[in-house]
């Protein structure tokens, strides 16, 4: 199979209206006459769900939160980017997608990432539209924030909660679909499996999480909206129930999966207070346009922040990259803190972290202002660290936060599953090896308002879809399968927590596959996998039945999920001989340690072909190709 | 202060909605005082499992206090002790070695307990779909700066749209009223030019369907105010009312 991205040709801001034209209609009589399945309520879900709804397309919506408006877009914090120019600071559609390209390291499909900064301007007024109480001068108009990876300030925020708002915005949106009968809610459902008929996705399986019961949905095309797999490493800053159930099962039912070592490590996190630790808590980056990142200049010097003199201190964000300074993108700022830590630089009872400092922003604009900006962030620091960040500085660490790697799909955002749609965080399209900051929530929404909306016709128009009901065999296939993990699960009865294997697997993965790579450590993780895996099919202890609420079961089945596809994830960094982004190969570096790429072998997606249970994955590759944003060794010195 | 604690817990276990339930009684040694309090309970599952018995189900997922899916009453106090503090964001340094605590699921009519502290609060959403919303679709929104909103309006707005939807405000009401959560999303839109078109059939209708879902009259204790993990003001709640006015005046108020 070749790998087809459908990437229109001829000029690269011309593209997507060409495409949007030549795509295929449906008329509004015919659109009633579909149904569509849209799996996950996140920006990406409940904003296609809610837009589908608006054309006229009969909706599900499924989650396994109890309310859609509970899903982990909702945490994100800093703001959500678009090329506005309202600041007259040189902003354009193509400094957004030039910094896009940049930023990811030259590994993201160049024509997506152009359509992803053209309609990044139509999401701001539509979430205006909607009620979002987006952050304003005094003058009425809306205020912009700079983030990482950019000169330009053109991050549009809700306090530390833009997140938040823009979700509810999509979620009113859904909720009155809801309301005219158009999009149907199925919360506490899980997905567990894909049905594919005759080579096209045309249900899913869930498994209600209250009664228990496996329940069959038809429809003719499935868009998956789950997020990212940030949690297979235990500790991160997704949310607890973030996990990758649903695309794994579809990537097993024969969906590819793109580049999954490109994984986001956030440098600004609240570090580990002990073992008893179940997530971690990101601090926005939005807190590096006021705040600075030192260390001591002396390894071991134990002196209370206050107390080291400037003369003492290494502001070596600043030292290293004067024209970014403090907004670095993330990897780079990432690597820069575990490097000073390697040094034994590190602050804080454990050695690994480093200052995040205010004093300077309070004494230029007051208290009042800092608060006013980041106050939320600041409670929340002081909260989890019983320390108050506006008299000494914060003390942070880099953290699993974002997975730029996901479901390959195509311009259409189309799978290799024709019928198979994937929105949001779960493809790997428009980041490439790193993501910038303000930039999920944008990519998010625009899939969801205004790409899926007009592709979907595309195979809705396209294709001849035969009528299918839950009747037909394939769905009992798939129940059964899913039935029979749930049951493995639970026969094992043996002596171990799933959360006890889980924390392992995490801990091996960000050993050898975190922040710096080698090759050894990557062989050594994949055996050390698979006898984890072995372990917990025949130790694993899930206490219950099946046909209850039973949220160990639940756990079970991520975790099973998480110790396949994390095998997929170690494969994947072993194979990409090179730095780049966030995957830093310890082999490929620059005599500053900056990423070296290798751009004459490795510049392509890599997307992995599921071969079975510990059988090698199939390996197809996407070449890419740069015409406006020419591939060079990044700099933001 | 001391880095370790030993805690009493009696918390409520119910098997499924309908079923009788019971406080269960579980000693806790040696809990750090950096854990979060849901981290306390993780710990207590995996003690309860690694005895073979069932873990104490409850919801919590963001863990940072924003997604709103968490939620108990903490000795007869909706998220414990701290104010405008969820309880994912409480801590265990809050508490004293020796400790008994008690915990407790949202109790509401309106919020069936669906499994020991887990209830359901879909009537939440219900009420949202009640006019929670402006109608408006994708694709057609003018520029987001053709209409300047004064900030001080943007500012009361975000003040109000803040609220998470946990439902504390219902589970600390001696009426389990929720007004408070009504008022939030009313007066978030009523405070925007672009919620002015349904200002008066929102509130109608979202009140109804309040009152439809068996939320019990708020009578002034505030004691909603209290319990909001984000601070909501029950002045929203006095405007609301104001709304609910002017809108059965209005002649406006139905669709």
């Amino acid at each position: 199979m070749t790998l087809e991205s459908k990437v229109p040709s001829g000029p690269m801001d011309k593209r997507w209206s060409r495409h949007k034209f030549d795509l295929k209609l449906v008329a509004p009589a015919n659109k009633r006459k579909h149904t569509i399945l849209v799996v996950g309520t996140g920006l990406a879900g409940a904003s296609a769900a809610a837009t589908l709804a608006e054309l006229g397309y009969n909706v599900q919506a499924f989650f396994y939160h109890d309310s859609p408006r509970r899903a982990h877009s909702i945490a994100a914090q800093g703001g959500i980017n678009a090329a506005k120019n309202y600041q007259n600071d040189g902003d354009s559609v193509h400094r957004l997608f030039y910094d896009t390209v940049k930023g990811g390291d030259f590994r993201a499909r160049e024509a997506n990432v152009h359509r992803l900064a053209e309609v990044s301007v139509n999401i701001i007024d539509q979430c205006v539209a909607q009620g979002v109480p987006f952050a304003r001068d005094y003058g009425g108009e809306l205020a912009n924030r700079s983030f990482g990876g950019a000169q330009v300030s053109r991050t549009f925020y809700a306090r530390g909660q833009t997140g938040q708002q823009l979700l509810l915005g999509a979620y009113s949106s859904l909720m009155r679909q809801v309301d005219l009968g158009k999009v149907k809610l199925f919360p506490r459902r899980e997905m567990l499996d894909l049905v594919v008929i005759d080579g096209v996705a045309r249900g899913i399986v869930c498994r209600n999480l209250v009664t228990g019961e496996f329940e069959s949905y038809a429809g003719d095309a499935v868009l998956l909206c789950t997020g990212g797999y940030g949690n297979v490493f235990y500790l991160s800053t997704n949310a607890k129930n973030c996990n990758v159930t649903a695309a794994w099962r579809a990537a097993r039912r024969g969906a590819f999966f793109a580049n999954p070592c490109f994984t986001q490590i956030h440098p600004t996190c609240i570090p580990q207070s002990g073992e008893h630790q179940s997530k971690l808590t990101l601090m926005s980056e939005s807190l590096r346009n006021d705040g600075r990142v030192w260390v001591p200049l002396k390894k071991g010097d134990t002196r209370s922040p206050r107390e080291i003199p400037e003369a003492e201190r290494d502001y070596f964000l600043e030292r290293r990259y004067p024209s970014f300074g403090n907004l670095v993108p993330r990897d780079v700022a990432s690597r820069a803190s575990k490097a000073v830590c390697d040094e034994g630089r590190g602050v804080g009872p454990t050695g690994l972290s480093v200052y995040l400092d205010f004093a300077a922003s309070i004494e230029r604009d007051g208290e009042n202002t800092i608060r006013q900006k980041y106050g939320n962030l600041f409670q929340m620091y002081e909260k989890i660290t019983d320390d108050n960040p506006y008299e000494v500085p914060m003390r942070i660490y880099p953290a699993v936060h974002y997975t730029m790697g996901g479901l390959w799909v195509d311009y259409n955002l189309e799978s290799t599953v024709p019928g198979l749609f994937v929105l949001g965080e779960a493809n790997f399209s428009d980041h490439g090896a790193n993501r910038l900051g303000a930039s999920a929530l944008m990519q998010g929404l625009a899939d969801g308002y205004f790409i899926v909306p007009y592709t979907l016709g595309s195979h809705i128009a396209g294709r001849t879809l035969a009528k299918v009901t839950t009747d037909h065999p394939a769905f009992a296939d798939a129940v059964k399968a899913s039935r029979d993990v749930t049951t493995r699960l639970l026969a094992v009865q043996g002596s171990r927590s799933v959360d006890s294997f889980h924390r392992e697997l995490g801990m091996t993965l960000w050993n050898n596959c975190g922040m710096a790579r080698n090759d050894a450590g990557l062989r050594s993780a994949r055996e050390k996998i698979r006898e984890l895996r072995d372990q917990f099919w025949s130790n694993v202890r899930v206490t219950g039945k099946g046909e209850e609420l039973n949220q160990t079961l639940e756990h079970a089945g991520r975790v099973a999920d998480y110790f396949e596809f994390a095998e997929l994830l170690v494969i994947d960094a072993t194979e990409r001989q090179e730095s780049c982004g966030g995957h830093f190969r310890e082999e490929y570096q620059t005599e500053e340690g900056e990423a070296k790429r290798n751009d004459d072998k490795f510049q392509y997606v890599a997307a992995w072909e599921f071969a079975g249970v510990g059988e090698d994955p199939k390996l197809h590759k996407e070449p890419l190709t740069f015409e406006e944003v020419h591939p060079s060794q990044r700099s933001y010195k | 202060m001391s880095e370790s604690i030993n805690v009493t817990l009696k918390v409520w276990r119910q098997n499924g909605p309908g079923e009788a339930g019971r406080f269960e009684t579980y000693p806790l040694e040696n809990v750090s005082t950096h854990a979060s309090f849901l981290e306390m309970l993780d710990i207590l599952n995996e003690k309860l499992i690694n005895t073979g018995k069932m873990p104490v189900a409850f919801d919590s997922d963001c863990r940072e206090g924003i997604c709103g899916s968490c939620g108990l009453m903490i000795d007869g106090q909706a998220h414990g002790p701290d104010r405008e503090t969820a309880t994912c964001q409480l801590h265990m340094r809050r508490f004293s070695d020796g400790d008994t605590i008690t915990i407790e699921p949202w109790r509401a009519r309106s919020f069936p307990i669906l499994k020991d502290l887990v209830v359901d609060r879909s009537a939440f959403d219900r009420i949202i779909e009640a006019g929670g919303y402006n109608s408006i679709n994708a694709g057609n929104a003018p520029d987001a700066n053709a209409i300047l909103i004064p900030k001080i309006d943007a500012e009361a707005a975000m003040d109000a749209a803040a609220c998470i939807g946990c439902g504390a405000c219902v589970a600390a009401c001696k009426n389990a009223s929720a007004l408070l959560f009504v008022s939030a999303k009313v007066m978030h839109f009523a405070r925007l030019p672009q919620g002015k078109p349904e200002r008066e059939t929102r509130v109608a209708r979202m009140v109804a369907k309040m009152d439809e879902e068996g939320f019990g009259s708020c009578t002034n204790t505030t004691e909603c105010e209290a319990a909001c993990p984000k601070g909501i003001s029950f002045s929203n709640i006095v405007s609301l009312r104001r709304e609910s006015m002017r809108a059965q005046c209005s002649g406006r108020s139905t669709r």
